[in-house]
């Protein structure tokens, strides 16, 4: 007999236990059922203030006494091995304390989620630029000038590999599909496109540099970082130095921006815990932006093909996206270029290929949105290639070609609203003014276009723990080791606990960014938000239980609001109903809705572009993103995640690139005057619209991933627009004037 | 950072002859050479400051508008003599930069600014300008903001400053002051000196020489001033191709032209040949192209910035344009 079927708290036990998995969706909304009023209004980061006023710490703000200060020093060959430091000149400079290197030192950051130590190669080198050394000083300037003048002998081999045009290809297992019959779509279809883009190399480059401050006591280390999650982090930074994870709390509770480049535990950290044990002392190492262009992750540069065959109608009858893409020697991340390509649109038949280039070149990894932000450059340009052979409207040739289940899977979609999101959006861009025929619209010298392009990217929950404790006094605290990012993490989980627990969001206390306290899911794959927003959710549900039962009323009738409990005939305010406080654990773990259902977050992006018609110069005249993405818990920070990845999505667009040397794979252009992020001049008004959505399936706050959706697809956009403004189709991203003075129309 | 030596000067006269030792470097604003130190580009011993010496100010002279060696880039910009009169020049400085560097950027500092060239700005790599005889890694590299007139086969590099270009159509001046203490002029289209085999050497200054003024000349009844700026973002970009004009037109036909060009060569760069061929004769299109000719006789581009030539050809031609529509 299947015992299972008898358990008494049925679908409901979560709210006894603070723990759910997520194998059924969770209709109940039950937090469109609480009255508190917070839960998705508009509201200021409480850790704003601390940020603008300098209070907030960050990580090499750290203090301790008698810190000591190291600077990196990079590798000046691609690929060979250190053979010897000149320590003992080193050491006869003033200030010098030591110089680290050896074994442990890591060759390049962990990749996201690795949970143990990335290479570490022991003095082979295979970038210029990975980190070799350690010079720790008394004073930063001491110790800079010590690292730039470190004598190091290297030996240095012929065979590096530095341009990914010409490098060898592997082509990594399991990525490669072939459904149906690609070849003959191709040959029996109305319309086609066969199109080759490419994108460029970037970096991350968050505000903050990374930085560490490692301190020991006795076996005992504390690590200041600048890191994304904790409780991977630990794990990595435990096994590098090769001690129990036991020993080891990394405290992070403000990040100045990752973007992916602080998922993983980076050579700083290491490096200073090392110096820090050696020398007795705490070691701060914050590095360059130069070492943080060099050593930390960057975003991949890629080569992709897409080819779409569509009947007349626009019906897509296959698609097919190939991406060559690059990393270091033995490095598992492959920059998973057509992440959104398997499940935005229909077509029966589909072909997908991988290739990695093994590149003497810093390392490849995450970085906002892998995977969407550069493949949907492609996918989406593609699309309106179809449209404008085709002679269809770019909004109508997507909807024609939204599927009814995943073409590849044949799973079912979760909460979708992607035509809501084009339909909507084109209504308030006023898409209707949009003339279809290229180069058009001319006022002055600029060429005046507009564009769209559809956005998607892949929803995931995490498994995450959060300790919510409410207090007799009528206050609550949160605690996990979850970080904020820059993102609202602090003010969405207050908002989440307030509402639950019916307090005021000023009487709910978060605290973040400590690996002692419970595992949170972290800060990256859009997941942060709905995974801790559960685990936070779940934990007062329970204490909701709790006290409904000191109420004497059942859960589901109990209301809490301003600190007052009603339910039944009852109505009492917290202090009086509660003995002491009551601490909860709220567990969240993914379950079969995520494997039964295609989740992600859509969107649709609209750009009003003016090209020069004299330079070629594009400038971004204004823009608009309309995003579904499940429940919206604060407006303001949702919106300000798309607005970051919007201007990121101008920068892919228009002028960011990091430069590396194909003959020796060096990063050239190495600080922010000559690395083109945009700057205000870049943006213009940005308008952001959301689509009421709840999406049941994907955890029982309803909420989806937004930091990553802002950026997916929104450079198509814009290159779509400077096509429709001048005629001028730019594949290869950046679209700097170069690439688009010499087709200007007359 | 190499430690070094740090000395305010307080009367003219000293800075000079402190800056005349060996390894000795003047400092203004440092918005340059700051962050070149900080890369041991620039390994100075001494550091002479400047910045209390009296030459902040800016004032009408007989023979037309001094503007002193610390005026900072943004008081420059706001003077109303000079958004008058001299239009160009507030245009190219606003368009330099961001505004927090304007705040400290001097005049005097600003003329002295050292390439972008990425090569330069890294130790790593080869170049005759850091590193007199070590090679050019530019040449066959990633060039595309680096320079196709005035080149020579050891130095592409570009001069990045604005403010000059504007001043080099403006037919400036500048004042100099040697460590003996005597005073010269100098033509601002002399100062900078083309690298040839010797792109170390950047200007005609001498050891000991200070920048204490830069003159205009009393201003162009008239004319028509612009400067335009082709760059990859709309603010704080270096130009890919900048264009300084000043121009009057007089019964149809071109008469007074100077055009001064950025991003094209390693000083800011004025023909004389492009004027000659302008003055006297009536707009067109042909006569811009053929302006556009002059200007690009020599000129050569090294792959990646190959594209400065049909950019330079169509920005003269649009600034001629509006010139003689205006």
């Amino acid at each position: 007999m299947d015992l299972s079927n008898l358990n008494p708290f049925s679908s409901s036990d979560h709210r006894e236990t603070g723990h759910l998995k997520m194998d059924k969706p969770d209709t109940s909304r039950r937090l469109d059922e609480m009255q508190q009023g917070v839960i998705s209004k508009s509201l200021n980061r409480p850790d704003g203030p601390l940020k603008v006023s300098g209070t907030a710490r960050y990580a090499a703000e750290a203090e301790a006494d008698d810190m000591a200060t190291g600077v990196l020093v990079g590798a000046i060959i691609p690929k060979g091995r250190v053979v010897s430091i000149d320590e003992d000149a080193a050491m006869k400079m003033p200030g010098v304390l030591g110089v680290f290197h050896g074994k442990k030192l890591l060759r390049n950051p962990a990749q996201g989620t690795a949970n143990q130590a990335p290479i570490q190669p022991d003095g082979e080198v295979s970038y210029m630029g990975q980190p070799v050394a350690l010079v720790v000083a008394e004073s930063f300037e001491q110790a800079r000038d010590a690292a730039i003048t470190l004598a190091i002998t290297y030996e240095e081999d012929d065979d590096g590999v530095f341009d990914p045009k010409i490098a060898e290809k592997e082509k990594p297992d399991g990525k490669q599909i072939d459904q149906g019959d690609f070849d003959a779509a191709m040959r029996d279809a109305a319309a086609t496109v066969d199109s080759r883009y490419t994108t460029p190399v970037q970096s991350s480059a968050p505000m903050e540099p990374h930085a560490s401050v490692a301190q020991w006591n006795g076996d005992q280390l504390t690590l200041h970082g600048s890191y994304q999650m904790l409780n991977y982090n630990k794990n990595e930074l435990a096994d590098s130095l090769g001690i129990d994870v036991k020993n080891v709390r990394i405290l992070a509770p403000y990040v100045g921006g990752g973007f992916g480049s602080k998922l993983g535990i980076a050579p700083e950290a290491v490096a200073a815990a090392l110096a820090a044990k050696a020398l007795e002392r705490p070691v701060r190492v914050a590095m360059s932006r130069r070492t943080v262009f060099e050593t930390t992750m960057r975003r991949s540069e890629t080569s992709q093909r897409v080819q779409l065959a569509a009947d007349k109608t626009g019906k897509l009858l296959g698609l097919a996206h190939h991406a060559s893409v690059s990393n270091l020697p033995d490095e598992g991340f492959t920059e998973p270029v057509a992440a959104a390509t398997h499940f935005l649109y229909g077509g029966g038949s589909r072909r997908f290929t991988y290739e990695v280039a093994r590149l003497n070149r810093s390392c490849a990894g995450s970085v906002r949105a892998p995977g969407e932000a550069v493949g949907m450059l492609a996918l989406e340009s593609a699309m309106d290639e179809l449209a404008h052979e085709l002679d269809i409207d770019p909004i109508e040739l997507r909807v024609r070609n939204m599927p009814e289940k995943h073409p590849e899977s044949d799973i079912p979609y979760s909460a979708r609203n992607f035509e809501d999101c084009l339909r909507q959006g084109a209504k308030r861009f006023g898409w209707a003014d949009r003339r279809p025929v290229p180069a058009s619209r001319r006022e002055g010298d600029w060429w005046i276009g507009v564009g769209v392009a559809g956005a998607a990217r892949s929803n995931i929950l995490g498994e995450s723990k959060a300790l919510v404790t409410l207090n007799a006094d009528g206050t609550a605290l949160v605690e996990t080791d979850m970080t904020d990012i820059g993102t609202g993490t602090y003010t969405i989980l207050a908002q989440i606990a307030a509402e639950m627990l019916g307090l005021p969001l000023e009487k709910v206390t978060v605290s973040l960014g400590d690996s002692e306290l419970p595992e949170g899911p972290g800060s990256g794959g859009s997941w942060g938000a709905q995974s801790s927003g559960s685990s936070v959710y779940l934990a007062c549900e329970a204490i909701r239980t709790k006290v409904a039962k000191a109420l004497g009323c059942a859960a589901e009738d109990l209301t809490l609001k301003d600190g007052i409990a009603t339910g039944g005939n009852n109505r009492k305010p917290l202090a009086d109903l509660l003995d002491g406080p009551i601490a909860q654990e709220g567990h969240i773990e993914p379950g079969a809705t995520m494997e039964n259902f295609d989740q992600a977050g859509y969107g649709a992006h609209f750009a009003e572009v003016a090209v020069n018609a004299i330079t070629g110069e594009t400038r971004v005249r204004r823009m608009l993103g309309v995003f579904a993405a499940g429940r919206i818990l604060n407006a303001q920070t949702a919106r300000s995640q798309c607005h970051g990845g919007m201007i990121w999505g101008i920068g892919g667009a228009l002028h960011e690139e990091l430069h590396h040397d194909t003959r020796d794979g060096h990063m050239v252009n190495g600080d922010l005057a000559e690395y083109h992020v945009p700057v205000n001049l870049d943006v213009p008004q940005l308008d952001v619209l959301f689509i009421h959505q709840r999406d049941d399936h994907a955890n029982p706050i309803q909420a989806k991933g937004i930091g990553e959706l802002g950026i997916s697809g929104a450079g198509a956009a814009i290159t779509n627009a400077i096509f429709n403004a001048t005629g001028v189709r730019v594949r290869d991203y950046p679209a700097t004037l170069d690439k688009i003075l010499p087709y200007l129309p007359d | 950072m190499k430690p070094f030596t740090y000395e305010r000067a307080t009367a003219v006269a000293d800075a000079g002859r402190s800056a005349a030792i060996p390894g000795a470097a003047i400092i203004a604003g440092g918005t340059n050479l700051l962050d070149l130190m900080k890369l041991q580009v620039e390994t100075p011993d001494t550091l002479v400051d400047v910045t209390r010496l009296d030459m902040h100010a800016m004032e009408a002279v007989d023979d037309g508008f001094r503007i002193g060696a610390l005026v900072t880039n943004s008081n420059l910009a706001a003077d109303r003599t000079v958004r008058r009169d001299y239009e160009v020049l507030s245009r190219a400085l606003l368009s330099g930069a961001t505004g927090q560097l304007r705040n400290k950027a001097t005049t005097g500092g600003n003329l002295l600014q050292r390439t972008r060239c990425n090569y330069f700005q890294d130790t790593n790599a080869r170049c005759n300008k850091r590193e007199p005889g070590s090679g050019c890694d530019a040449i066959e590299g990633l060039n595309r903001i680096l320079a196709v007139l005035g080149t020579s086969d050891h130095c592409i590099a570009t001069h990045p400053s604005d403010m000059a270009v504007a001043m080099q159509a403006l037919d400036a001046t500048v004042e100099v002051m040697a460590a003996d203490g005597s005073s010269r002029n100098v033509a601002l289209q002399d100062f900078h000196v083309l690298p040839g085999d010797t792109p170390h050497i950047e200007t005609v200054l001498e050891a000991g020489d200070l920048i204490t003024a830069v003159t205009l000349p009393k201003p162009v009844d008239g004319s028509f001033q612009t400067y335009r700026k082709a760059r990859d973002r709309a603010s704080y970009a270096f130009a890919l191709i900048s264009v300084a004009a000043v121009i009057t037109i007089k019964d149809g036909r071109f008469d007074h032209v100077a055009l001064a060009f950025g991003g094209l060569g390693p000083k800011p760069w004025r023909d004389p040949a492009i004027e000659d061929v302008l003055r006297g004769e009536e707009p067109s299109t042909a006569l811009f192209g053929k302006a556009a000719d002059v200007l690009l006789a020599d000129a050569r581009g090294y792959g990646h910035n190959d594209f400065k030539l049909p950019l330079a050809c169509r920005m003269i031609a649009s600034v001629l344009r509006d010139a003689s529509e205006s």
